[in-house]
């Protein structure tokens, strides 16, 4: 059978990895975009929490309020919130891709830069609507 | 033989696969493009789904027990977040599944983190689910 890894004592080309390229805003959301993906997966477990807290009576509701009032529980929140609208937007860039339009550079820096600055904004406009309501 | 438009041309291919293998197009793991539209699919109801959440989770900043409790009763609330939950958990599996298909090569550890996912997937949602139907038709 052959091997994926190249016989000792010769020395292949190799492709470049991502420490060869200066970093792009289109190749940082890509990364970003997993990142927040996975952030999300894990983040799922605070949604878990807060329900099985809800369902589980007054006490164990207030406690979890309580953790999620602390300033590490808005942080995290607020992280959450960010993601969550990052890899939205994220992912409707990419469903824009799909169809196969918007492609040329151009387009793809604006819709990469609006992605960031929408998810940035939505974040922030959903906080400050979650303190004045 | 003639011409056919397809992603990558090989020589070879057009002897190899039958003319039957080819206009299935499920390729040699028999799943074609499913991995891919699910994702689109859920990708898509999320959007919806997750715009929903947002406004459900400014409604419930703050609220009292007693609040809470009847926002999280009401079916036009439990029935969109159950949707919410299970397309949620089906489009990270999904997701997480490439994630480690890309970086784990040991073909051990893959299929355990693979199992992994599946298990994670699935017990969220499943606590999720429960206790949603727990606020929906509990005391």
């Amino acid at each position: 059978m052959a091997s994926a890894k190249p016989s000792a004592g010769t020395q292949r080309p190799i492709s470049p990895h991502l420490q060869i390229y200066s970093p792009l805003i289109n190749m940082m959301m890509s990364i970003i975009h997993r990142i927040t993906g996975v952030a999300l997966y894990g983040g799922t477990l605070l949604l878990a929490f807060y329900l099985v807290s809800a369902a589980s009576g007054p006490e164990a509701y207030y406690h979890a309020k309580w953790i999620f009032g602390k300033p590490i529980g808005l942080i995290i929140l607020f992280g959450y919130t960010w993601a969550l609208f990052h890899h939205m937007l994220g992912g409707i860039r990419h469903m824009i891709w799909d169809t196969g339009r918007g492609f040329d550079l151009a387009t793809v820096d604006r819709l990469c830069w609006g992605s960031l600055i929408g998810s940035i904004s939505l974040t922030i406009l959903v906080w400050v609507a979650a303190f004045m309501l | 033989m003639t011409t056919t438009l397809r992603p990558t041309p090989s020589p070879n291919d057009a002897q190899i696969r039958t003319p039957l293998a080819r206009v299935r197009g499920l390729g040699s793991a028999k799943e074609g493009t499913d991995h891919f539209w699910r994702q689109r699919v859920t990708g898509v109801a999320n959007l919806f789904l997750v715009i929903f959440a947002v406004f459900l989770m400014l409604k419930l900043v703050g609220a009292s027990y007693q609040n809470a409790r009847a926002i999280l009763s009401s079916p036009l609330v439990t029935l969109p977040l159950g949707m919410l939950i299970l397309s949620g958990v089906i489009h990270m599996r999904l997701g997480m599944q490439t994630v480690i298909e890309d970086y784990i090569h040991s073909e051990g550890l893959k299929i355990v983190l693979l199992m992994l996912n599946t298990f994670f997937a699935i017990a969220v949602g499943a606590t999720c689910i429960l206790a949603v139907l727990k606020l929906a038709f509990g005391s």
